[in-house]
C-alpha cells in the first residue's frame, strides 16, 4: 500500500532558503543542500522549492540549486514559483527536479498543463492552487499571484478541469487556514478529493501533529506540506510519522532505524 | 565505469548522479558503438515514457545488438522502470510491441482499485533474498512511478510490491537486473541498493 506523505516546503529567494530548516546543528540554515540533506535525514518524503522572487533573471540560479540539491539529495524534488512555459519546465526539469508546480501561470493559459502533460508525463505537472471560502458562504474560489487576486472561478471546477489538462497531483493551499496553525482546511480538502482522482497534497494550516492525523482520517489527501513547523523544529517529521502510524494511516518508516 | 543508454527518454540526470554519488564513474551513451562494449563494466537502461516508443529508439540508435552482445559477456545490465519492463518479451502499453526479450513474461497495464499510475513510496516483499538487499532493512521502502508491470512472478522476481495488485519490483536472472521503481529517488534505501549493484561490478 501506499505511504501517506509529509513534505516540508522551502521557499528560495535569490537561491538561498529564506524559510528553511532552522536547527541550530546547521552550519548554514540558508544554504538548500543543507536543508535538504537535513530532511532527508529526518524522514522527509519528498521536497517542494518555492521560488518566491521568481523573475526570469532568477531562473538560472534556481536551476543551478535545483541541481546542486538533486546531486546530493535523492527523494523525489517538486520546484515551483514563476513557471511559465514550456520551457521553464524543460528547464527545472533538465536541472534535476522530478515534478514542477505551476500556479497562476496556468490559470492564465490552461494550455501549458495540457503541453506539460504531453511532453513530460503527468506525473512531473503539479497543479497548485491557492483557494478561500466565498463570503457568501457556498464553496470556493481560487485566487492567483500569491493569493492577492481573486479570480471568480470556482474550486471544485477547476481542479476538475486540471486533472482532466494533464495535472498528475493537485497542491491545494487553503488561504483562510493557511498561517493560522489551527489545523488544515478539512472541509475544503474534502470537497477536493472527492471531485477528483488524482493525489491533493494538503497545505496551510498545520500546528500540531493532530492536525496531520486530522487530514489523513477525514479527508482524502495523499499527502501533507508544511513550512514553518518543521523548519523552526515546533514538530519533528519522525514524531509526526510515528503518531499517524500509532493511528494506523501508512506512513514510511524504516525499521531499522 | 557505468554506461547509461540514451534513447530520448527524458531525464538522465538524477540517475547518473546517484551512480557517481556512490562512487562510480558514468558516460552517457547516445548509440550503441559495439566496439566500446570492453570499456564498461555494466549497462544501466533507465526510462521514462512509452514502451513502444523507447524500442523503436533502441533499434534506431543500434542498441538491440549491443545489448544483446552486452549481457553475452556476463557483466550486469540494469533496467530502470521502463528500462526493466523492456527486459521481457512483450510489451501492452498502446500497441503490442516485442521487448528486449532477455527475461520470460510480458508488461500490462495495472489493473487495481487504486490510483494509476502507482506513485508514491510502498513496501518491498522481498521473497528471495540476494546479495543486492545487503543492509536494507526487512521490508524496504522504495519510490515508484509507473502504470504497467509484469503480468506475473516469474522464477526470476526477487521482490514484489501491494498495491491492490501483487507488482513484480525487483527481478534477476545471472547478470540481467530490473528494479520496477527509482533508486535514484528512493533516498537511503535506493543509495544502498545502487552500493549493492555497484558490488557487483
Amino acid at each position: 500500500m501506499l505511504k501517506k506523505r509529509i513534505i516540508p516546503c522551502l521557499d528560495i529567494k535569490d537561491g538561498r532558503v529564506v524559510k528553511g530548516v532552522n536547527f541550530v546543528d546547521l552550519i548554514d540554515a540558508g544554504d538548500p543542500v543543507e536543508s535538504a540533506k537535513e530532511y532527508n535525514d529526518l524522514g522527509a518524503d519528498e521536497l517542494v522549492f518555492l521560488d518566491i522572487t521568481a523573475t526570469k533573471e532568477k531562473r538560472k540560479t534556481l536551476a543551478q540549486l535545483v541541481e546542486k540539491v538533486a546531486a546530493q539529495v535523492f527523494i523525489p524534488l517538486t520546484v515551483g514559483g514563476g513557471i511559465r512555459t514550456v520551457e521553464d519546465m524543460q528547464f527545472i526539469l533538465r536541472a534535476g527536479a522530478d515534478k514542477v508546480s505551476v500556479n497562476s501561470a496556468a490559470v492564465k493559459n490552461p494550455e501549458l498543463v495540457r503541453e506539460g502533460a504531453k511532453i513530460f508525463g503527468s506525473q512531473c505537472i503539479v497543479g497548485a492552487v491557492d483557494a478561500a471560502k466565498r463570503e457568501n458562504g457556498e464553496g470556493w474560489e481560487i485566487f492567483v499571484h500569491g493569493g492577492s487576486k481573486e479570480t471568480g472561478i470556482d474550486l471544485i471546477e477547476w481542479v476538475k478541469e486540471l486533472e482532466e489538462l494533464g495535472a498528475g497531483e493537485i497542491l491545494l493551499t487553503s488561504i483562510n487556514a493557511d498561517g493560522t496553525k489551527d489545523g488544515f482546511d478539512l472541509e475544503m480538502l474534502k470537497a477536493v478529493t472527492e471531485a477528483v482522482n488524482i493525489p491533493v497534497i494538503a497545505s496551510g494550516g498545520a500546528g500540531n501533529i493532530q492536525h496531520f492525523k486530522d487530514v489523513f482520517t477525514k479527508t482524502g489527501a495523499d499527502a501533507a506540506l508544511a513550512a514553518s513547523i518543521f523548519h523552526f523544529g515546533e514538530i519533528a517529521i519522525k514524531d509526526v510519522k510515528k503518531e499517524l502510524e500509532k493511528a494506523e494511516i501508512p506512513v514510511r518508516i524504516e525499521e531499522n532505524k | 565505469m557505468i554506461a547509461i543508454i540514451d534513447y530520448g527518454a527524458g531525464n538522465l540526470n538524477s540517475i547518473q548522479k546517484a551512480l557517481e554519488f556512490v562512487g562510480e564513474e558514468t558516460v552517457i551513451l547516445e548509440t550503441g558503438k559495439k566496439e566500446e562494449i570492453k570499456k564498461y563494466d555494466a549497462l544501466v537502461l533507465p526510462g521514462v515514457g512509452a514502451f513502444p516508443g523507447a524500442m523503436e529508439r533502441l533499434k534506431k540508435d543500434e542498441f538491440i545488438d549491443f545489448i544483446d552482445q552486452f549481457v553475452a559477456t556476463g557483466k550486469p545490465f540494469l533496467g530502470i522502470c521502463l528500462g526493466m519492463q523492456l527486459l521481457f518479451e512483450w510489451g501492452y502499453e498502446d500497441q503490442k510491441t516485442s521487448g528486449l526479450g532477455l527475461l520470460k513474461g510480458n508488461v500490462v497495464k495495472m489493473d487495481s482499485h487504486y490510483k494509476i499510475p502507482h506513485m508514491g513510496w510502498n513496501q518491498l516483499e522481498i521473497i528471495k533474498d540476494d546479495p543486492l538487499f545487503k543492509g536494507l532493512p526487512e521490508s524496504p521502502h522504495f519510490y515508484f512511478v509507473h502504470s504497467y508491470q509484469l503480468d506475473q512472478v516469474t522464477e526470476d522476481v526477487l521482490a514484489t510490491v501491494g498495491y491492490g495488485t501483487t507488482v513484480p519490483a525487483v527481478v534477476k536472472k545471472d547478470n540481467v537486473i530490473g528494479f520496477q521503481f527509482h533508486p535514484e529517488k528512493s533516498g537511503d534505501n535506493g543509495i544502498q541498493l545502487l552500493k549493492n549493484f555497484r558490488e557487483l561490478l
